[in-house]
């Protein structure tokens, strides 16, 4: 994966080349790539003279954070204790068996990635689903179907 | 700049006159859940008919945050709660614009966006007569809802911070600190410690500099307050922090964000730049000579970040793993400095404990828990949404009066409270007056909020399965117990739902709860088999009935289950074109059957049905 420099330095500018902003630098370079590429966690702690495994350690601690890349839509299931007792658990099994894909995975031809989260925070519609930052509330089985059709064909 | 109570009166006179070319107000909602339920095409759809009416100098529409009823959702409200209208645009929405320039131009009212009773009997015209609304007492959520969050201006003409003025100026830290103290205020994170304590605590800590924070993280699973809060009205947490600063002795705060929560960052921030330019934050406030900034911080993801050292850890740039507290964070916290970290709720209170007197503050509430609590009630209960009640309200008045009881009239199983901290509570209990004591008695916790209404067709054996594998996900790792206790305890009850549990295993779970509980570092650990212990207290005969018969009563573990089709199927196909397993056979209009070995218990034939003829055995 080739990187683009100037752009990492710019974000590391921005946090003010702080070493306790790293979490903030990950994820401002996580949302220009999609997901955090290694070699940027490499040459970030080059530039902060942060050890790789203190580095690493960090990358790999936070959920927010993927060293591997996204798939073009990113579908987000919540399971939180709302949406599982109102069918979380049946929704991310229509999303696999739909899409052919494992939670934390990406389809094969890379148009799909599907990952879990423990919460929203829009409970009340619960169960709910997060497609590229945009919310479907009350979904089931059926709607699975039809959001999934939305996003292929929108693409 | 704003220096003075005069400086802050003629904001608010502006504000009056900014608005007063306005006859009519419409607030609709721009809350998380209402933005998914399509309140962006509501507003344009509006504003649109209104500039063709050439009525849009007459009316204002505002953007407002959660008004709590986030199920009814778009939320439409009229001059200042006059009338109240919900689902709009769900279903038409052309023909509800056009009932929404109706009741602007000749004032009457659109029945069908009125909101009505579950039994359908009962409907309501204005916010005030709404059960939902009518028996929640509002201080933190005060103005959610009723004012543009992201105006300044709007706040300070609704009173922001005025007690902000009142403490630099005509307060000095130590009489602040003894309002707080008096109020009784407890912490709303989940622990519920005295607030007052705290900050005494760390005000006399030795060394500094000082730093305050708010927990913004909400990790709870099925809560949702701070998040509307932080959304709806960011002013209030700036001034509670800015207050603490100046009674504790601190220069600099942090706000730590959920990593999902985009919104409330964005909301946060334009507060906090606004509040830069009038001088709330910066060099000498009010010109008492107080300094104070703010940073916002987003979270990473990690549920364990919103315990105070793992925070703290996080906001140094570390990973956020927690530490033993023998030296508490308001000694050597964030930078090992002094440090004092609050849930955004409880600063929330602060700005109203100093506006209106700790004793009318202590005057709210129960014995031992003071003022208000906001909770997110969701689950199977018919009004979901955000609530606030003077803590002591019942269960029963929570779920029952505000909540209107439970979905399509089932069974009340129980409530689950304080997220993975917390326990179930069942029916027994409904009376319970909820504070911060009352429910750790029943082995649950308050914690941020989040209560959960569970029917019938919730298995409680899964819920401690839910709730075990939650907290695998989310341990650090740094404590074994932690680590390998809470994973090996989740084998047993998996194996239990699996069907293949046996007589030592109750045994086993409450030998290894305990150990888990006492071995732990952090309160992660330390509660972790509340979800478990709390079950198996009060739905022993669910656990039997799942190892003893190998039967799931609810109906929701999987092995234990089977799908059926009664008498009543009409042979619509259905079912038989949806399911992906394709094992549902039958002729065209003659019921059909589910061949059993193929069925993968999807539940789709279940979902599809416009019959009801599928059935859970
Ligand atoms: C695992 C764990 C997660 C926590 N998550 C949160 C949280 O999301 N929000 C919060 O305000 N407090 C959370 N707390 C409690 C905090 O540690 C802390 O007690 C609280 O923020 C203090 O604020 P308060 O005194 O105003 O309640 C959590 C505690 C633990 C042990
Ligand atoms: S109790 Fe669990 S989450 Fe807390 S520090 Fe130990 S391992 Fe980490
Ligand atoms: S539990 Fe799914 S949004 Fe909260
Ligand atoms: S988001 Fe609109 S009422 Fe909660």
């Amino acid at each position: 994966m080739d990187i683009d420099k100037k752009k990492l330095d710019t974000i590391i500018k921005k946090n003010g080349g702080e070493r306790n902003r790293i979490l903030a630098i990950y994820q401002d370079i996580q949302s220009e790539y999609r997901y955090l590429p290694k070699e940027a966690v490499q040459y970030v702690c080059g530039r902060l003279d942060i050890p790789l495994v203190k580095g690493f350690e960090v990358a790999t601690f936070y959920k927010a954070l993927s060293l591997k890349p996204k798939g073009k839509h990113s579908v987000c299931v919540c399971l939180g204790t709302a949406c599982h007792l109102k069918g979380g658990p049946a929704i991310l099994e229509t999303f696999e068996r739909e899409l052919k894909v494992k939670r934390d995975d990406t389809t094969e031809d890379g148009m799909f990635s599907v990952d879990t989260v423990n919460c929203l925070g829009a409970c009340a519609l619960a169960p709910l689903v997060r497609v590229d930052g945009k919310d479907f509330g009350k979904t089931s089985p059926p709607t699975v179907k039809k959001i999934i059709k939305e996003f292929k064909h929108g693409a | 700049m704003i220096q003075s109570l005069d400086d802050l009166e003629k904001i608010k006179e502006d504000f009056a006159g900014r608005i007063k070319k306005y006859g009519k107000t419409v607030k609709i909602c721009f809350g998380t859940g209402c933005v998914s339920s399509g309140s962006q095409a509501v507003y344009d759809g509006l504003v649109g008919a209104l500039e063709k009416e050439s009525l849009n100098k007459k009316v204002r529409v505002v953007k407002t945050g959660c008004h709590g009823f986030c199920e009814k959702g778009p939320i439409v409200v009229f001059n200042d709660d006059e009338i109240f209208y919900q689902s709009v645009g769900k279903k038409k929405i052309e023909e509800d614009i056009a009932l929404l320039l109706d009741t602007i131009k000749n004032g009457k009212v659109a029945d069908k966006l009125l909101y009505k009773s579950a039994d359908k009997l009962k409907k309501f015209v204005s916010t005030k007569e709404i059960p939902f609304y009518a028996m929640q007492k509002k201080i933190v959520l005060d103005l959610n809802g009723a004012i543009d969050p992201e105006d300044i201006d709007e706040y300070i003409a609704h009173g922001g911070y005025s007690a902000l003025q009142k403490a630099l100026t005509a307060m000095t830290p130590d009489e602040v600190l003894d309002w707080v103290q008096k109020s009784g205020l407890r912490g709303r994170g989940g622990g519920g410690f005295s607030t007052g304590t705290k900050w005494k605590s760390c005000k006399d800590a030795h060394g500094g500099p000082k730093y305050i924070m708010a927990n913004g993280d909400e990790g709870d699973p099925g809560a949702f307050m701070d998040r509307s809060l932080m959304e709806g009205n960011p002013g209030v947490i700036l001034e509670g922090m800015i207050i603490g600063g100046y009674t504790i002795g601190s220069n600099q705060g942090y706000i730590y964000v959920r990593d999902e929560y985009p919104l409330a960052v964005k909301r946060l921030g334009i507060a906090l730049e606004q509040a830069v330019k009038y001088g709330f934050l910066g060099k000498n406030i009010f010109n008492s000579g107080f300094d104070f900034d703010i940073k916002i911080v987003r979270g990473g993801g990690a549920f364990v970040c919103g315990e105070s050292t793992a925070l703290m850890s996080s906001l140094e740039g570390k990973s956020g793993e927690p530490r033993a507290k023998y030296v508490h964070t308001v000694e050597k916290g964030l930078w090992d400095k002094p440090s004092n970290l609050n849930n955004v709720e409880t600063w929330a209170c602060v700005p109203a404990i100093i506006n209106r007197g700790w004793q009318w503050f202590a005057s709210i509430g129960s014995e031992g828990s003071k003022g208000t609590k906001v909770f997110s009630l969701v689950g199977k209960v018919n009004n979901t949404g955000l609530i606030e009640v003077p803590m002591g309200t019942t269960l029963r008045q929570i779920i029952f009066d505000l909540g209107d009881g439970i979905q399509n009239n089932k069974e009340f199983k129980a409530v689950q409270t304080g997220g993975p901290s917390g326990g179930c509570i069942p029916k027994e209990y409904l009376d319970t007056a909820v504070d911060f004591d009352t429910l750790w008695e029943l082995g649950s916790m308050m914690g941020s909020g989040g209560m959960i209404v569970m029917d019938d067709k919730n298995c409680m054996v899964d819920v401690a399965r839910y709730f075990l594998k939650f907290l695998v996900e989310e341990s650090c790792g740094k404590c074994v117990p932690c680590r390998e206790g809470i994973r090996r305890m989740l084998e047993i009850v998996e194996r239990i739902c699996d069907g293949e549990g046996d007589e030592g295993d109750i045994a086993h779970l409450k030998e290894l709860g305990r150990a888990v509980n006492i071995g732990s570092l952090c309160g992660l650990g330390q509660s972790a088999s509340n979800p478990v212990l709390s079950t198996l207290r009060y739905f022993m005969d669910e656990y039997e009935a799942h190892i003893a018969h190998k039967k799931c009563p609810a109906g929701v573990c999987k092995p234990l289950i089977n799908y059926t089709i009664l008498d009543n199927c009409t042979g619509c196909t259905l079912c038989a074109r949806e399911c992906p397993s394709n094992c549902i056979i039958g002729d065209k209009k003659k019921p059909h059957t589910i061949d059993t070995k193929k069925c993968i218990k999807c539940g789709m034939c279940y979902e599809v049905c416009k019959f009801g003829a599928v059935n859970v055995v």
